[in-house]
């Protein structure tokens, strides 16, 4: 692929964060899962945040894309939060009957991390060396 | 009206064409006094305009006399759809109806026809063709008075629905990350889109996480407007905010149940007090009175 990037994954601490910059088509939709689910694995991701503010249609494919990686990534280990969706994205998603189906959704990329505070923090082990500072 | 048979029986001398207009609007201003009281009679034996006071009514009726003997001396309606427009602005508000607005310019339009029988009475063959060149003008001038009354009026409607509109769907911030919207009078489907639209809107402007919908006000709900309303919920989900309906009435929660919308994604609570308290549950806003006394 060459030109800029139209998505980019980030590590940041236990989380991934995938930015989607521009309208992908199905093909490029379908090489994005296959990144992100490797990459979950590789980085030993606890939760994922897909960005999708850039976009002002989201088409079933990419609806149904999204909810696989959900469910995918939960396998894997990982909670997956989608954010940025647009109002009037929101509103011809909902008109056209296409939901996240499992896959949370939060404001923006704050939200999203404080979400995965919430629901993952609480389940992150803590295992302590002894006599560590705790 | 044809008066090509009555033609020949016109006396030798008689005004041309072109002099009949004239003539005729010399005639309504030389008894302009007489007429117009003639008229203010006939419009209080109709019993139209009551919601005008005499003094009121004494100017208009004035006005409205001198513009129309205007339009038949200028041929131009432009003046009187002004004053017509203006007139209907000031007294829409008074409760004046169509009938009443139609009915008091039909009644000058009869009594100047009779006072130009009056005058004509002598010369049938002149008195057609003064009514010939009187008459459409007349009518045109019923015509624009009317609709420039239905116009206004129609303007004032739609001014009103649309201020209706603005104050019926407010989004209100009651605290930090939690929205409010109380739903006031009938849902459709147009309604229910653009309260949709102000809501995704609001939810991103405030950065809602909690939405708080009341349906008090709403006197009915049908199946259309269900599905809107789980429309609405499943959108703000998407953008990340979770929804509570409050105040579903007894009756509507029966017709919900009994027409089978589904509603399971709903989150439903009686009131709105319950609401908001749920509401900032969810938030982790714990409210307490200043006494120390513990909150419920």
């Amino acid at each position: 692929m060459t030109g800029p990037r139209l998505v980019s994954i980030l590590r940041q601490g236990s989380y991934l964060i995938a930015s989607i910059h521009t309208a992908l088509d199905d093909t490029q939709m379908t090489a994005f899962q296959d990144d992100l689910v490797e990459r979950i694995g590789r980085d030993r991701a606890r939760g994922v945040v897909i960005d999708v503010a850039a976009l002002d249609v989201l088409d079933s494919f990419a609806t149904r894309t999204l909810r696989t990686i959900g469910e995918v990534a939960r396998l894997r280990g990982a909670v997956t939060v989608v954010v940025g969706i647009q109002p009037e994205v929101a509103f011809a998603m909902v008109a056209l009957g296409m939901d996240t189906g499992s896959v949370h959704t939060a404001l923006d990329l704050e939200e999203g991390l404080a979400f995965l505070d919430r629901v993952v923090g609480s389940r992150r082990p803590v295992t302590t060396l002894r006599g560590g500072a705790g | 009206m044809s008066v090509q048979g009555t033609e020949t029986t016109t006396a030798p001398g008689a005004p041309g064409e072109d002099q009949l207009l004239p003539q005729l609007v010399a005639h309504l201003r030389e008894h302009r006094a007489r007429l117009r009281q003639e008229w203010s009679e006939r419009i209080q034996q109709a019993g139209l305009l009551h919601a005008m006071t005499p003094q009121e009514m004494a100017a208009e009726t004035t006005s409205v006399y001198d513009n129309y003997v205007e339009v038949l001396e200028t041929g131009s309606v432009e003046a009187l759809r002004r004053y017509a427009r203006d007139l209907s602005e000031r007294i829409i508000p008074r409760g004046v109806e169509t009938h009443e607005v139609v009915g008091i310019v039909l009644l000058l339009r009869d009594v100047l026809a009779r006072s130009l029988f009056e005058k004509y009475q002598r010369d049938f063959g002149l008195l057609n063709r003064v009514l010939d060149a009187y008459e459409p003008a007349a009518n045109r001038i019923a015509n624009t008075v009317a609709v420039s009354f239905v116009e206004e009026r129609e303007r004032v409607i739609r001014q009103q629905q649309d201020a209706l509109r603005e104050l019926s769907t407010p989004v209100l911030p009651v605290r930090e990350r939690l929205l409010i919207l109380p739903i006031i009078g009938v849902l459709d489907s147009e309604r229910a889109r653009q309260l949709t639209e102000q809501l995704l809107t609001g939810i991103r402007t405030h950065r809602a996480r909690v939405v708080v919908i009341d349906i008090t006000g709403v006197p009915e709900v049908d199946e259309s407007v269900a599905n809107h309303l789980v429309q609405t919920v499943d959108a703000s989900r998407l953008m990340g905010a979770s929804v509570i309906i409050t105040g579903l009435s007894p009756k509507i929660a029966q017709t919900l149940v009994t027409i089978g919308v589904d509603l399971s994604k709903m989150d439903t609570i009686g009131d709105l007090q319950g609401g908001l308290e749920e509401a900032e549950r969810l938030l982790g806003y714990t409210t307490g009175r200043d006494d120390g006394a513990a909150a419920p």
